[in-house]
């Protein structure tokens, strides 16, 4: 256990955590919450230091949740174990419905 | 009931230090202002770069900035030390100073036939003021008296995760306890804006989270410069933010997550307990003083590469979300938020521990900071140009 490779999940509704370990795909990684309970699950991907994990499936246009919060849009299927980053999430910045006028 | 041990001042706000705030009108009088705080205990010198020169919106910021840290708890008396021919307001910062009840005393450079004679003058009027002060003993008080200032600098990937989040812990501990909480760094609302103004108290508080974004925008615009380009950073990207949001959600977070109460300009004081934004720069020196100037008695600052700083009438607590760095920098840094990421420990934890120890420090504990005297980073926010 000691030598597990760790990640945190910042909110109970978050569908990503935080890798806090360089971590090769089929390695299993010790999820902690706030509280410091744990869970463990296996990577899919190799994911680099400070890079995020799917806890759970999201959808294409599902939003990623992280601090509770919206962090972006899945624009590929992504996998519960899958290294989340730029190749499969996308900000929703610049969506009509709430970028002020002129704002890019 | 949590509470802490301070210096009840006049108007009713609770000190956590007491404090001789040694006050250059202008940056002229900092020579002799250093020579001063060099010789006499208790005062911390108020070093800025401000106060002539600049445009009439930006003196009048001055002079605001400086009565307002004669207003701050932490400061028992203050000395002005003033050079004669300032643009600041040298009249209005005394009167106001005096308002306060506190033993104001003031010099003037030219008047007393320059920088020795105003030495001589002014380590003689400090020694009055200490002798006048030094024996305020602390009381108990509950934390409705307790305002805190928050910040993050020198960021890296554990601070979104580790410790910003044990900022956000502590500060909805002190909103919930029913005091208050400023958070700033507005250029780092970017990009989750729309997230702050769900939090906001109503609709014209949303308003004000949108306009001070886009004012701060329109300053970069002003001058050819798009904040907004290129974020996150390939840097950013490369440690593993996706997105601009996610960016700005790992600052903000340190905000906890209570209703936004209100915005304050960077002068001003919160204007009611519970959870306020600040407009305010990102850069360390500005944003503390902002801290300071709005009453703030404690500062909770969020590394993870390592800053250093410190404010002169204000205690800055660091908390560290990189192990390694903790253990490389442990001359600066107050807590170890590293053991978060090395799981040993949880975000609830240790902001437990963060608000232990924030009481301690309200109540006399020295920081690391102040035990090395990394005190004087600081100065104020200006809009306009140096004339």
């Amino acid at each position: 256990m000691a030598d597990m490779a760790k990640a945190i999940k910042n909110h109970e509704t978050d569908n990503v955590a935080t890798v806090f370990d360089v971590v090769k795909a089929g390695a299993d990684v010790k999820v902690f919450d706030k509280k410091g309970n744990t869970f463990v699950m296996k990577v899919s991907n190799d994911i680099p230091y400070g890079h995020k994990v799917a806890l759970v499936a999201i959808a294409v246009g599902e939003q990623v949740t992280k601090y509770g919060e919206e962090i972006g849009v899945a624009t590929k299927a992504i996998q519960p174990g899958d290294h989340v980053h730029v190749h499969n999430i996308d900000s929703i910045r610049g969506r009509g419905d709430w970028s002020a006028k002129g704002a890019q | 009931m949590p509470g802490f041990q301070g210096y009840v001042r006049k108007d009713g706000k609770v000190g956590a230090r007491n404090y001789v705030a040694v006050i250059p009108s202008v940056v002229c009088s900092v020579e002799v202002v250093e020579a001063i705080v060099a010789n006499t205990v208790m005062t911390q010198g108020i070093i800025h770069h401000q106060g002539c020169c600049q445009t009439p919106p930006d003196l009048e910021r001055v002079t605001d900035c400086l009565i307002k840290i004669c207003e701050n708890p932490n400061v028992g008396a203050a000395l002005i030390v003033s050079l004669g021919c300032e643009g600041v307001d040298t009249n209005r910062l005394e009167a106001a100073a005096r308002a306060t009840g506190k033993p104001i005393e003031r010099v003037n450079i030219q008047e007393l036939g320059g920088t020795s004679a105003a030495i001589a003058a002014g380590i003689n009027a400090a020694q009055r003021l200490v002798m006048a002060i030094s024996g305020q003993q602390r009381e108990s008080v509950d934390m409705s008296s307790f305002v805190m200032g928050i910040k993050c600098g020198a960021s890296d990937t554990t601070s979104g995760v580790a410790s910003n989040p044990v900022i956000g812990y502590v500060a909805d501990k002190v909103v919930d306890l029913g005091g208050t909480v400023i958070f700033g760094e507005t250029t780092e609302f970017i990009g989750a804006e729309h997230i702050l103004q769900r939090r906001a108290k109503n609709p014209h508080v949303a308003s004000e989270i949108a306009r001070i974004v886009t004012e701060m925008e329109d300053r970069a615009k002003a001058i050819g410069v798009d904040m907004r380009k290129g974020q996150p950073t390939p840097g950013n990207i490369e440690g593993g933010l996706s997105t601009i949001e996610e960016k700005s959600l790992g600052a903000i977070v340190k905000s906890g997550t209570r209703t936004i109460e209100g915005v304050i300009g960077y002068t001003e004081v919160p204007k009611g307990k519970g959870l306020w934004i600040k407009d305010s720069p990102g850069r360390e020196i500005e944003l503390l003083s902002g801290m300071a100037v709005g009453g703030a008695q404690v500062i909770l600052f969020s590394t993870g590469r390592g800053a250093p700083q410190g404010f002169p009438v204000v205690p800055v607590i660091k908390i560290c979300g990189n192990p390694v760095t903790f253990a490389h920098m442990q001359q600066d840094m107050d807590v170890n938020a590293g053991l978060i990421v090395d799981g040993t420990s949880s975000i609830e934890d240790v902001g437990e521990e963060v608000f232990q120890q924030l009481v301690r420090v309200a109540s006399g504990e020295t920081t690391k900071g102040e035990s090395i005297k990394y005190t004087k980073s600081m100065d104020f926010y200006c809009l306009g140009p140096v004339l």
